[in-house]
């Protein structure tokens, strides 16, 4: 069964259509240089509105917690279980070591072999309206 | 106390516009008015730390990275903002916070234009309503990836707090082995045979590391309390139980937010509500702490100031916890045994009272004359910390 899909925003139809080309943007200030997660119509740092922008994430990330669902958390996710949900701090894509922290799954490993601290790198999985859903696996 | 002279409206802003249509909608619209009404006073985001929406505060305040002490999301319909003048006066009288933020944004007719713009029919807006009506970033950015609500969120904190600390899923079940013998004592709890560390660690996994018995129950519940001025308590037919001391704080609505999963807006609520009341964690006879889940509690212990950051795990094994010992905790069986009815901290309040009035039959913790109730709201989302007195605790 196809999962829960998301649903975009006005704000978040750049992240989203960025997926159909498997890109992983992070929202950027450029007024005051902070990395946003989730993306948002100002700032929380400095309130600007106007310098707001995109930037490539690497898809390098680390996990940051990690849980293992041995039931599903609604009947989409029925064949999935056990899954994992894990935080993962993902590449923000300036150009330094700075990440934003993002929910996601890990993939293609056996659920319990995920801890905190691993590395990880982003996959995709196809939505049904051609956009993709950023994933994780292990890094290789 | 009066409210007399003890607050000040220090900056205003609206926008309105001639045609009747704005052309910022929601959360950016909103934003402007936060932008405009402190450059009107002279403060600055860092500065607020209370926040009034008749949506969502708590959605609000992590839309701009806010850590409320001080939240309202009181709906009266058109005059809740004269309400929450009210609420916020009397909160900075009190000494509750400093500097509370009151926003609000509605504009039926820019949404409508826009989501016509956008090829619909203009009827809805896109996007998921939040449980309050406003944006639900939730639905977006953590729904698709399947968390088990509650459980997956708490998991989420116990994994962090593991491998940060060092904790065991035994020091986890620990809390529950020791609220089940409170329960025992309890004839009116759910849950009473006894319990072992090993009966926690071999039930189902549910959320690793959290097992079926580190969650709290599902049960029907119900409850009130009354609370009126101490003068008239004085004159009633059971003994007064004071409020020394109160504090709220929070910090997100989704578990992704959570500044570190490690620590929760109990760090700032409890502090704050035992200097209000001039009590240290020492002083405390009875812990009622909202245990939804074993790390729930654990979490409490340190962010309460009972141990160091980090130390709760080898702090329930230290210290007993249970009938008995040195630090009484949820001592009608708590969320995890005793009931659960999905909002808990109604129990915590009724639990604290019997305790300090002395009419908790087997499970009474002698001579009791302070008490806590600490509740914890979403997903270790918003703290609220009392600190409740017998007449000889005054």
């Amino acid at each position: 069964m196809a999962r829960i899909e998301p649903e975009a925003t006005e704000v978040t139809d750049a992240f989203w259509d960025a997926t159909r080309e498997q890109r992983y943007l992070v929202q950027w200030c450029g007024a005051c240089g902070t990395p946003i997660f989730y993306p948002r119509e100002v700032c929380p740092q400095c309130l600007s509105a106007d310098a707001l922008e995109w930037r490539e994430s690497s898809g390098a990330g680390t996990v940051y917690a990690v849980s293992v669902q041995h039931r599903p958390a609604n009947p989409t996710m029925v064949d999935r279980v056990p899954y994992v949900v894990a935080l993962v701090e993902v590449d923000a894509g300036g150009g330094q070591a700075q990440t934003v922290r993002v929910m996601s799954n890990v993939v293609n490993c056996e659920p319990e072999s995920v801890h905190v601290g691993d590395a990880v790198a982003l996959t995709w999985e196809p939505l049904s309206d051609g956009r993709n859903l950023p994933q994780f696996e292990p890094a290789t | 106390m009066t409210l007399r002279g003890k607050a000040a409206v220090v900056g205003v802003t609206d926008a309105v516009s001639p045609t009747g249509e704005l052309e910022l909608t929601g959360r950016a619209l909103e934003a402007q008015m936060v932008r405009e009404v402190l450059d009107d006073a002279g403060l600055t985001l860092a500065d607020i730390d209370g926040v009034c929406h008749h949506q969502s505060s708590i959605q609000f305040a992590e839309f701009l990275g806010i850590t409320a002490r001080f939240t309202d999301s009181t709906m009266t319909g058109g005059s809740v903002f004269e309400v929450y003048l009210e609420h916020a006066a009397s909160a900075i009288a009190a000494g509750v916070a400093e500097c509370i933020l009151v926003v609000f944004a509605q504009t039926p007719r820019a949404s409508r234009t826009a989501a016509k713009r956008r090829g619909g029919s203009g009827e809805m807006p896109r996007g998921r309503p939040g449980m309050w009506g406003g944006p639900n970033p939730m639905m977006e950015w953590e729904v698709p990836y399947g968390l088990q609500g509650p459980v997956g969120g708490y998991a989420l904190s116990a994994s962090r707090h593991m491998a940060q600390y060092g904790t065991t899923p035994e020091q986890l079940a620990t809390i529950a082995v020791k609220t089940r013998e409170w329960a025992s004592l309890n004839p009116r709890a759910k849950s009473r045979d006894p319990l072992t560390v090993d009966d926690v660690l071999a039930s189902d996994m549910i959320a690793s590391p959290l097992h079926k018995l580190d969650c709290c129950l599902v049960t029907d519940g119900a409850g009130a309390f009354i609370v009126t001025t101490a003068e008239r308590a004085r004159d009633l037919r059971k003994p007064p139980v004071y409020v020394l001391g109160a504090a709220t704080a929070h910090s997100h609505m989704m578990i992704s937010q959570m500044p570190d999963l490690g620590t929760t807006p109990g760090s700032i609520s409890g502090p704050k509500a035992f200097e209000m009341a001039g009590v240290k964690p020492g002083d405390v006879d009875v812990l009622m702490g909202y245990d939804s889940f074993t790390i729930t509690q654990l979490l409490h212990f340190e962010d309460l100031g009972f141990c160091a950051k980090g130390e709760g795990g080898p702090f329930v094994e230290s210290t007993n916890i249970g009938p008995g010992g040195e630090l009484p905790t949820n001592t009608n069986g708590g969320g995890l045994s005793y009931t659960h009815p999905g909002m808990y901290g109604m129990f915590l309040v009724v639990e604290a009272v019997r305790q300090l009035r002395g009419e908790a039959d087997a499970r009474q913790v002698p001579d009791a004359s302070i008490a806590v109730a600490h509740g914890s709201g979403m997903v270790l989302s918003c703290m609220s910390t009392a600190v409740l007195g017998t007449e000889a605790a005054l």
